[in-house]
């Protein structure tokens, strides 16, 4: 058998994984490349994009932003209007129509603020498939509403104490979980990390983003953005949202990464911005770490970017200076959360939020000619409680 | 001493610890408790934040070395220490990460200093070893291969460039003592036969001398970690003692 290295960006990705999983992502490997070009399943998966998950989503031009701002011209991609609230429902409907067609029974997905286990506790509901989530208890507390909203769907929710219990324990105990029983599980890994073939399989199924990005903005202006904006934690949603313009140069792709307290704490989770190089959840990329490699704890409002470490495909283009990365603070973004709230009518995702943050800053420095896409990932209803609280309002869920 | 010395004298007892639990001091002690008792090799494990492959016992022994503020020099300093009375070969094992850090040459080359004689990274798969194995061998150190109920059609290929030992997985999932170890041992152990002449140790879930003697009627060599880290769990600072009577059970019982 030959078994070679796969799944690089540069040196990062690879597939540092326990031996008992290497069969299991290698057929997947496999199966996705057999489906990937199968007519049949991409007719399938395109119904199930469209007639359930709502896409297109609209590409929404932010008038009053733009005017307030006086700079750049903003569009808003609006993921934060698919079914589930978020970006996460592509790659779900992707990894479990294809789950399916290799005979699976049964999903497990780790989750942070319990997006991409709502998502995938949906698509295992539409699909008549098993489906266990495995959530930090930390995120268990802070979450509770999409705690009960996975088990409305009919998924059990697995408390995960080890750790930090957060996110990155929530991952550790799914691959563990999955190498316990493989044969009739897939793991939908929820973002473009992991080992090969995740970060390619979740690129492919969330460029959908940036191929209706370019579409709807050549059809409206003629032309292409002078930027794209979105939030990075694993990169799902920005490389989604940067696909199809890595190779328009002129564009530029600047994902914004959460600093929590600020790049200068321990308390931040800007991976590319303070954390170096290293091998964890079975890819090389830049981690947050101690000298030692220890994984350090990180820190953000945002559940969701509340991660270690950053997608494979994400290091290679912050090496090679193609996309460039910012760092955005806990307070930029709830201002920015605010800010979207009231001039546009439009709750982002405290995630998307750090995106909006940036483009804000960007827009006012920009020509009143430039173009710029915030790729709105996510919906804010889920984070209202946590923000008056950070506000100093005492309410519950 | 080298990694073949393990195996001369009949079945081989590799227990696994994980350094720095509870304190470094105490892991010396349970080296030299584990050498007097008979050990053929003894597997130190350097911690790391986040263990994928481990179950419950050794992902909190790890927690809680780790907040003992053990680190890669000191785990170092320790092994140069019990160097000066332990000879049986020993291996270390842990997370990529650790020795990716320390910087892979480097890590290799104070390890070898050591006389360490094998390094086990469980997060390396064939497809990724070069980069590691490659320094490691450079360095005179034995890269471990690891296979599993899962490896199917990679057997082959995997051990034929196997050194030192195969580190056989009994079973599906992380480490941690089972009840049973279900799936067909024997066969995949006469594969791996069939492709190599090197040493076969079977690690995960063996708990118990009654598993190890049941293990061992296959392999040449049992590895046990959770059972004996759940000692040091229990009795902590007293741990020396209780692993030295555990030890010397299972190494009377592969005897038989």
């Amino acid at each position: 058998m030959n078994l070679q290295p796969k799944g690089r960006f540069g040196i990062h990705g690879g597939q540092y994984i326990p031996e008992t999983l290497m069969n299991a992502v290698i057929e997947l490997e496999e199966a996705y490349l057999t489906f990937k070009n199968d007519p049949d399943f991409q007719r399938e998966l395109t119904d199930l994009f469209n007639e359930y998950g709502g896409r297109p989503s609209r590409l929404y031009f932010a008038k009053k932003m733009t005017a307030d701002l006086g700079g750049a011209k903003i569009y808003l991609k609006r993921e934060d209007l698919n079914h589930t609230g978020s970006h996460k429902i592509n790659n779900v409907l992707g990894q479990a129509l294809l789950a399916k067609r290799m005979g699976k029974k049964r999903l497990i997905a780790e989750t942070g603020a319990g997006q991409h286990g709502v998502a995938t506790a949906t698509a295992a509901a539409l699909l008549d498939l098993e489906c266990e989530i495995f959530m930090g208890a930390e995120d268990v507390k802070r979450q509770a509403l999409n705690v009960y909203r996975m088990r409305l769907l009919g998924s059990k929710v697995h408390e995960v104490c080890t750790g930090t219990a957060t996110l990155k324990d929530a991952v550790s105990q799914t691959m563990r979980e999955w190498t316990r029983r493989i044969d009739d599980t897939h793991y939908v890994l929820g973002s473009v990390m992991g080992p090969h073939p995740f970060p390619t399989i979740v690129r492919d199924f969330q460029a959908v983003i940036s191929k209706e990005i370019k579409e709807q903005l050549l059809e409206r202006e003629g032309r292409l953005p002078s930027a794209v904006v979105a939030c990075v934690g694993g990169g799902s949603n920005a490389i989604g949202a940067f696909h199809h313009f890595i190779e328009d140069k002129e564009v530029r792709l600047i994902g914004c990464e959460a600093a929590g307290k600020g790049i200068h704490t321990f308390e931040t989770a800007a991976t590319i911005t303070t954390g170096k190089v290293g091998i964890f959840h079975g890819m090389k990329s830049y981690f947050c770490q101690d000298e030692y490699g220890q994984i350090a704890p990180v820190y953000s409002i945002s559940a969701g970017l509340d991660y270690p470490g950053v997608g494979p495909e994400h290091s290679m283009l912050f090496d090679e200076g193609r996309a460039e990365y910012v760092a955005i603070t806990d307070d930029e973004a709830v201002d920015a959360f605010e800010y979207l709230s009231r001039i546009e009518g439009i709750i982002p995702a405290i995630e998307s939020a750090h995106a909006v943050a940036y483009a804000k800053r960007l827009a006012i420095n920009s020509n009143k000619d430039d173009i710029l896409v915030v790729n709105l990932s996510g919906r804010g209803d889920k984070d209202c409680a946590a923000i008056a609280r950070y506000r100093g309002e005492d309410i519950e869920e | 001493m080298i990694i073949a010395d393990a195996f001369k004298d009949g079945k081989a007892f590799m227990p696994f610890i994980t350094c720095g639990d509870p304190n470094l001091d105490i892991t010396e002690e349970i080296i030299y408790a584990l050498d007097e008792a008979g050990a053929s090799l003894i597997e130190l494990g350097i911690p790391f934040s986040d263990p994928t492959a481990e179950g419950p016992v050794i992902q909190s022994a790890s927690e809680r070395a780790l907040q003992a503020g053990t680190t890669t020099d000191k785990v170092f300093n320790m092994v140069e220490k019990v160097r000066k009375k332990v000879s049986i070969p020993l291996a270390f094992m842990t997370y990529a990460n650790v020795v990716y850090s320390y910087g892979i040459e480097n890590f290799f080359q104070h390890s070898a200093g050591l006389n360490v004689n094998a390094v086990i990274l469980p997060d390396v798969p064939f497809e990724e070893k070069d980069e590691f194995a490659i320094p490691c061998k450079e360095s005179g150190i034995d890269f471990i291969s690891l296979i599993a109920p899962t490896s199917a059609r990679r057997v082959e290929t995997i051990a034929k460039q196997a050194q030192g030992f195969i580190y056989l997985v009994s079973s599906l999932g992380v480490t941690g003592v089972r009840d049973q170890i279900h799936g067909d041992i024997a066969s995949l152990v006469q594969e791996v036969r069939s492709h190599t002449a090197i040493p076969i140790a079977i690690g995960f879930g063996i708990g118990s001398a009654r598993s190890a003697q049941e293990m061992a009627k296959y392999a040449d060599g049992v590895i046990m970690g959770s059972a004996i880290m759940q000692l040091v769990a229990d009795h902590g600072i007293d741990a020396p003692d209780k692993v030295y009577d555990f030890a010397r059970e299972i190494v009377e019982a592969l005897k038989d």
